[in-house]
């Protein structure tokens, strides 16, 4: 007859699962990785590139510069960073039909039917010294004023938040305010 | 006075520590699942500019990161004090670029490489010559999808 195996004593069970219990809460880190989500345009090759700043209209550019000392030049005058969100929502939108602001395409969007696109382009251009902090603080502010834009629109048409409708009515949205922000290749822009 | 007396017969019996374990282990479950762990020890300081308009990494396993910034102290004797680019675990040069996006593309599936994100990771200070040319080099190298690592901005 086979002797009993004396039981594993499980009283220590619980030291063991709280020293890895330590372990994972002390390396563990739970922030998610959230950032500015943007797309670079397609590579061309430096010889074939034409200067089609000509091609655009001046009053379809919303020209931001930045220089070296972070300063900010919007269409031509000084601007801070915190009026920029009101101007590029202005310019983009465009309500009363303003002559100095872009014009309007009628186009067919699912949902609204004819609708007048604008055909406006936001241009930012930075100096090679220009801070980081100060370039991606111009862009969320650009990329704010679309967003808002959007939401706006959204919640007079639909009375829902953007993040909230379906696909196609997303799409369509996106087509009426489009994302354009256009950066040309870095040049050295002011103050000496 | 005997009305506060306890008579030892009805005590309470001490709470069981029986379900301690489980309760221990369903804690740590917890903790292993939502760990994500560094993969890369940074080699650089990068102190993330703030922003509004995020959006969330979703898929971890589609992002290739790229720090840059100041060498940390260590480092500092031998590489200066100029922003570096650090590519997986070593510092790294602007021709590495291309070959470390060649490199984390192979790595993936064929059906999954459309969807890859360049998370750029730069300090708030560094210059745009240096960003300017990395989103040159990443232009080159066909990786158009890319994400200004910052942290939330709390509204005033």
């Amino acid at each position: 007859m086979a002797r009993k195996t004396p039981e594993v004593p499980s009283a220590s069970l619980a030291d063991i699962a709280f020293m890895l219990l330590i372990f994972f809460l002390v390396t563990t880190t739970m922030d998610v990785d959230s950032g500015l989500e943007r797309r670079l345009p397609q590579w061309v090759n430096p010889e074939d590139i034409q200067d089609d700043d000509q091609q655009i209209k001046e009053r379809n550019v919303f020209v931001v510069l930045v220089n070296r000392n972070n300063d900010l030049l919007v269409e031509n005058e000084y601007a801070r960073i915190e009026d920029l969100r009101e101007r590029a929502k202005e310019f983009m939108a465009n309500p009363d039909d303003n002559e100095n602001l872009p014009e309007k395409d009628p186009k067919e969007v699912a949902y609204f039917g004819e609708v007048m696109v604008t055909k406006g382009v936001i241009s930012l251009r930075n100096d090679l010294d220009t801070k980081y902090g100060t370039y991606l603080a111009v862009q969320n502010e650009l990329v704010a004023a679309i967003n808002e834009l959007r939401e706006e629109l959204s919640n007079t048409k639909f009375g829902k938040s953007y993040g909230q409708l379906e696909d196609d009515q997303k799409r369509a949205i996106r087509t009426i305010y489009p994302s354009k922000i256009s950066e040309a290749e870095p040049k050295k822009v002011g103050g000496n | 006075m005997s009305k506060f007396k306890k008579k030892g017969g009805n005590e309470l019996p001490p709470i069981s520590t029986a379900s301690l374990p489980d309760i221990v282990f369903m804690l740590l479950f917890f903790f292993m699942v939502s760990t994500t762990m560094r993969e890369v020890t940074l080699k650089v300081n990068v102190h993330l500019p703030e922003a509004t308009e995020l959006s969330k990494l979703e898929k971890k396993s589609l992002v290739s990161y790229i720090y840059v910034g100041e060498p940390i102290k260590q480092y500092q004797k031998v590489f200066g004090v100029a922003p570096r680019i650090q590519l997986n675990d070593q510092f790294a040069n602007m021709g590495d670029i291309q070959d470390y996006i060649i490199a984390e593309r192979e790595a993936r599936d064929e059906a999954e490489q459309p969807f890859m994100i360049t998370s750029l990771k730069v300090d708030d200070n560094t210059k745009m010559g240096i960003v300017s040319e990395i989103k040159q080099e990443l232009r080159k190298s066909a990786a158009l999808h890319i994400n200004y690592s910052s942290r939330r901005r709390v509204e005033r």
